[in-house]
């Protein structure tokens, strides 16, 4: 298979990488300066691309190689691939779904409670050596509050199950309720974070969900709610939460991703209120492993006409 | 008519604090000196036994925390003391078996604050797991659009967790983890009623696990409990969580551990001498501090008064406590 030529479009994973180098003819986008004269010579040989959550297949670089044959993407948001391009073309899509649920999981608690209970502001003020005795603070509780989900897939699911841990009641949001589910559906965003202490955005992006979380929202969230984003930046309007924030409209959030990675607004760096993680969802040694397997897995079953692992298109 | 109803001042039951708990400090005494007259020997330019001597002869109930220890010399010159109600879980600063021997009642905050005491330890566990904190600071600090990508950190699913201490806050803490696909084993005086594997010895616990966290209380036999050979069978990969008591663990062997990489990273609310903490703490990025705030929430501290002052209700009117302290 080393005459394949695969495109990886950003660096994401040194493993991957060199896997990929060992099995294909292996192109980095980014070693490319000239970027349309490299798609030019090279268009012919190009038959897989490589993307992940922050470069993937738009339709400009799918028309620019006409022998694609599938995109495997190194996560398992599909907001960088132009799906519909690729259902067109026949080109297949894969990405990495179940392995990252639990890692995505566990950083949508971590994030709640690291807001709720101020720990990253502790850790700072410690560190400071600024501690003096019966110098008392008082957060707020996590246990038992409530919990609203957007999206109730395999990693909002996962939430809720570690929620539930804490006796936190679940409610939520989805396209359409589920059915048997012991958990309270709200058939608007607006009604959900109305109704929910800590909002937590776990759907995948598109179209519909674009600023799903808006001004509106946060208001009905409000001064005491906690927003924790753990999907895609475009889920939220950004300047509103800024301002929300800023002015103590809202009472917190947990942030994992942002409208413009790796830029994050410079207001936010101020405030106790406020956890900042750059784009770790799924940033574990292990995990990262696993989701590379799973692209290599993917790329060699469809070039030896076998069965795709987790295809999406 | 209930205790403390429309009584006057002098004729509310007599309950003598020390030094204020965290409670009163941070609420004042409103929610306890409605319905008992608060004996406040801190506010007295005497020193405490001259004010005990002079003014609590005839004190049945004392209120105190960890500020205030009940000692021998303490309960000698009370008399009259037949209760100690401590505003906290922690019962190490109270003379035990001293109280028992005087026939002096011993009630704590029973299981109002456990649920704070797991939810911080296992946000302490996953942030040194994820690297939480140090993320957040490295965001704050600009360097993600000018370093890149942080550092992969490390999966909490199919983690072994070793609990120290199988308790109200461990099993709390326990519940919880199961919930994130850890593995739970303990370490208890006594074997529990319960499906974990049971570790008779620390350091057996330790070799199995790859993260430890203490929810034991503080006694002689726990002292340094955790020490360099323990911390030596938790291993490089391992992590250490302190929700207890900073004297568990031998602190200055954590550190040269800590600093020759023999564990991993560390969790810690409490330390051996709070507030000072060993200052090579304060550039290791594995490391996630806290300020003894572990059951520190504005709802816990609600229950907690609340608790306090209906054990002392249900003393005053000859009714079981709320929260005596077992032996157990």
């Amino acid at each position: 298979m080393e005459s394949i030529g695969v495109l990886i479009v950003c660096p994401m994973n040194t493993y991957l990488e060199q896997e990929l180098e060992k099995r294909f003819n292996l192109f980095k986008f980014w070693n490319f300066p000239d970027k349309t004269q490299f798609l030019n010579t090279h268009k012919n040989s190009i038959r897989a691309v490589v993307g992940n959550a922050t470069a993937g297949a738009d339709a400009e670089l799918i028309e620019a190689l006409p022998k694609l044959e599938i995109v495997a993407s190194f996560s398992v948001g599909l907001d960088k691939v132009d799906l519909g391009k690729c259902k067109e073309k026949g080109i297949r899509v894969t990405n990495t779904p179940d392995v990252l649920t639990e890692d995505v999981a566990d950083l949508a608690i971590g994030l709640s409670l690291a807001v709720l209970r101020r720990l990253c502001e502790s850790d700072r003020y410690v560190r400071s050596g600024k501690w003096k005795k019966g110098d008392y603070k008082l957060t707020t509780k996590f246990t038992g509050k409530t919990v609203g989900i957007i999206g109730l897939g395999r990693i909002g699911m996962a939430i809720a199950k570690r929620a539930e841990a804490f006796s936190c009641p679940i409610s939520y949001y989805s396209r359409t309720e589920k059915a048997d589910l012991k958990y309270k559906y709200y058939p608007s965003v607006v009604e959900l974070a109305s109704n929910c202490h800590i909002l937590i955005v776990a759907c995948p992006l598109t179209e519909e969900t674009r600023h799903i979380i808006n001004r509106e929202v946060i208001d009905a969230l409000g001064p005491k709610g906690v927003l924790i984003n753990i999907g895609r930046g475009p889920h939220v309007d950004e300047p509103e939460l800024v301002s929300a924030l800023v002015e103590g409209r809202l009472g917190g959030a947990g942030l994992d991703v942002f409208e413009h990675e790796p830029y994050v607004p410079e207001e936010l760096f101020g405030l106790e209120n406020v956890v900042l993680t750059p784009h770790v969802g799924s940033g574990t040694v292990e995990t990262r492993k696993e989701m590379a397997d799973l692209v290599l897995g993917n790329l060699e079953a469809h070039f030896l006409n076998k069965p795709l692992i987790t295809p999406v298109v | 008519m209930e205790i403390g109803e429309d009584l006057p001042p002098k004729d509310l039951p007599e309950v003598l604090v020390i030094k204020p708990p965290p409670p009163m400090i941070l609420f004042g005494d409103e929610f306890i000196a409605k319905k008992f007259k608060i004996l406040k020997a801190w506010e007295s330019p005497l020193p405490l036994d001259q004010f005990l001597t002079n003014y609590a002869h005839s004190v049945q109930a004392v209120l105190c925390s960890g500020a205030s220890p009940i000692s021998p010399q303490v309960l000698n010159l009370l008399p009259s003391l037949r209760l100690v109600v401590t505003a906290s879980a922690g019962i190490n600063h109270i003379d035990l078996p001293e109280c028992r021997r005087r026939g002096i009642a011993v009630a704590n905050s029973g299981n109002v604050l456990s649920e704070d005491g797991a939810d911080a330890a296992v946000s302490l566990l996953i942030d040194v797991f994820r690297r939480i904190s140090a993320a957040d600071g490295y965001v704050k600090q600009g360097l993600w659009a000018s370093r890149g990508d942080y550092p992969l950190a490390s999966k909490l699913g199919g983690k072994r967790v070793g609990i120290v201490g199988l308790g109200n806050i461990g099993l709390q803490v326990a519940k919880r983890l199961e919930a994130f696909g850890c593995n739970i084993l303990y370490n208890s005086r006594k074997k529990k009623p319960v499906s974990y594997p049971f570790f008779s010895d620390v350091c057996e616990l330790a070799a199995n696990s790859d993260a430890l966290i203490l929810c034991c209380g503080f006694t002689d036999q726990t002292r340094h409990m955790i020490n360099r050979e323990v911390l030596l069978a938790l291993g490089k990969e391992g992590v250490i969580v302190n929700v207890g008591r900073g004297a568990i663990i031998d602190e200055k062997e954590m550190v040269q551990c800590l600093v020759q990489g023999e564990i991993a990273g560390a969790g810690l609310d409490v330390f051996e001498n709070e507030p000072n903490i060993p200052k090579e703490f304060f550039t290791m990025d594995n490391v996630v501090l806290s300020p003894h705030a572990a059951v520190f929430t504005s709802e816990s501290f609600l229950d907690l008064c609340e608790l306090v002052v209906g054990n002392l209700e249900a003393f005053f009117s000859n009714k079981p406590l709320l929260s005596p302290v077992t032996d157990e």
